[in-house]
């Protein structure tokens, strides 16, 4: 590579994905965060409740988010060939975590706003 | 739960972290370029490929009012590339297909139609229907020619039956080439692999391809009936002689046969033998059941019998004669020569593309200011040496036979990895694509 911009990054998860999805997940994504800072302005406070199931999602996230990238580029845990490998797996897996813990807390917030209030 | 276990969240934390989130975003945007230059230059790129197209947006971002010309005959633009997924079953052939016209600068004007004559002298290029098109500056970017011609025996029609494959002819014959590929590694049998003699596009792809059979043998179960062998024209089984040893060492590990010094002569498809011709000149026959052909490669006709091809140098083969770093020709100081058809050892890939294209660039526009350019092309290429489904080597080197690896101590270059196969799978079209529009 000789130059990595964001441009090209960007361009880079349009292939992956296909311009619409990609663009469609960035959106879903972007409101789901939004929504994660909404319930947090909203409530005033982390509820440590809703975090728990948050966080017993987490290793549901992961797998999923894994798999997913292994269905996306034919390929499969056999595959690991180098330390390099086994940091991106536990990057995507890391990411998949986070995402689905911030989905859990925000969907939990938004139906039960009330409840710990 | 108390609230003591709460971390306080307020509208202010809420904005401070929007605000920080909005200057990140604009620290990652693109840096200012520096003023177009103006000039009324009549430039004519000759082919509209992967080099003819990221040169000719480049420049159109860099000049103002330079009257860019492109000649091309083929309304498809192929990407390369992806030719060794679709002959492996990965994605279709529509993967590698999209239309020349759509990655053209507006400000640039399409002849569809292919050179037939170049006169460096009179500083004009006639098109095969007889329009003269005069230039101040032209950049030869035809890409080069597969001189099927060349094997006895063999025809593109046979591709797609009895075990042929031409894994380089285009798109549908890449695909043809899978549904071969496929139905050999069921039914087993001997497949034969090699290369031309001639300078060729991506070495590694041949190499690729057998590393490919073998793993769809290893993965159906069939490959205690799959017998592969792997002709190499010269001593070696890749330029790069630490390459070369790399693939050697995974070869045997593999169980994948090697023979030195055999240059494929002609195929029998009605007794399924290949021959070689060996140093001596001496001809060996070999059975097959199961090939990619890849035939001697060559610049266009209309270059070949230009004045613009080195002499003794690569005989019959009629790359352009530039200098290597700078990719201007060596006697018209006004012709530069980008792709597959310079002049240049190593060099015939998109990654390579990638690097000459702004060498060229800088060159043209920073003549045109009144200024000397200072890019410098050193041979860089990468090939990303996939040896199977799932893992590849990013192997990226120069002239000198130099490993430049892109991310030292992160990605090691004559490993098998995951994450080298990723970036050839996702991240290289995606690349190659940004590379046409001039963004990369």
């Amino acid at each position: 590579m000789k130059e990595l911009t964001f441009e090209t990054l960007i361009a880079v998860f349009e292939e992956m994905f296909g311009r619409g999805l990609f663009w469609a997940l960035a959106i879903v994504a972007g409101i789901i965060t939004l929504g994660y800072f909404y319930v947090l302005v909203r409530d005033r406070a982390v509820s440590w409740r809703k975090f728990l199931l948050a966080q017993i999602s987490m290793p549901f996230g992961a797998i999923a988010a894994v798999l997913f990238v292994q269905w996306v580029t034919n390929s499969g845990f056999r595959d690991i060939g180098g330390p390099v490998d086994a940091i991106v797996l536990l990057m995507v897996a890391t990411a998949g975590a986070i995402g689905i813990a911030v989905l859990t807390y925000t969907v939990e917030s938004l139906i039960w706003p009330k409840k710990e209030a | 739960m108390t609230r003591r276990h709460d971390i306080p969240a307020t509208r202010r934390a809420f904005l401070g972290l929007a605000g920080g989130a909005a200057a990140l975003g604009l620290a990652g945007g693109a840096p200012a370029r520096a003023a177009k230059v103006a000039t009324r230059a009549r430039i004519v790129i000759l082919g509209a490929g992967a080099a003819g197209t990221a040169l000719a947006n480049r420049l159109a971002e860099r000049l103002e009012g330079a009257q860019i010309t492109l000649l091309d005959g083929r309304a498809e633009h192929w990407y390369q590339p992806g030719f060794t997924l679709i002959a492996a079953g990965l994605k279709p052939a529509s993967y590698s297909v999209s239309r020349t016209s759509d990655w053209l600068p507006a400000s640039a004007s399409l002849i569809a139609e292919a050179a037939a004559e170049i006169d460096p002298e009179a500083k004009v290029v006639t098109t095969a229907s007889g329009t003269r098109v005069p230039y101040d500056f032209l950049v030869v970017a035809t890409g080069l020619t597969l001189d099927w011609d060349a094997i006895e025996g063999f025809s593109l029609d046979l591709v797609g039956k009895d075990g042929i494959g031409a894994v380089y002819a285009g798109p549908d014959y890449a695909a043809k080439t899978w549904a071969e590929m496929d139905r050999f590694t069921d039914s087993g049998g001997r497949a034969v692999f090699f290369r031309p003699a001639t300078e060729m596009k991506c070495a590694g792809a041949p190499l690729k391809y057998a590393f490919l059979t073998e793993d769809y043998a290893t993965r159906k179960g069939t490959r205690g009936k799959v017998d592969i062998t792997y002709f190499a024209q010269s001593k070696s089984l890749f330029g790069v002689p630490i390459v070369a040893e790399k693939v050697r060492m995974l070869f045997e590990e593999r169980g994948i046969g090697t023979e030195y010094s055999h240059v494929m002569k002609a195929i029998d498809p009605g007794r399924k033998i290949i021959t070689f011709t060996d140093a001596d000149g001496l001809e060996h026959e070999t059975d097959y059941d199961f090939t990619n052909v890849i035939p001697p490669m060559r610049a266009p006709e209309v270059v070949r019998n230009s004045p613009l091809p080195w002499s003794g140098k690569w005989e019959g083969e009629g790359w352009v004669e530039v200098d290597p770093q700078t990719l201007r020709h060596n006697r018209y100081p006004e012709v530069f020569a980008v792709g597959d058809v310079a002049g240049v050892p190593k060099g015939k890939t998109a990654a390579s593309v990638k690097w000459q294209v702004p060498v060229v660039e800088d060159r043209i526009v920073a003549q045109l200011a009144g200024q000397e350019g200072t890019e410098v092309y050193d041979g860089y290429t990468s090939c990303p040496l996939i040896t199977r489904i799932g893992r590849a080597m990013l192997i990226e080197f120069d002239y000198h036979n130099n490993l430049v690896p892109s991310f030292p101590g992160l990605i090691a270059p004559l490993e098998e990895l995951w994450i080298s196969w990723l970036m050839k799978e996702v991240a290289l079209k995606a690349t190659y694509n940004a590379m046409l529009r001039g963004k990369a």
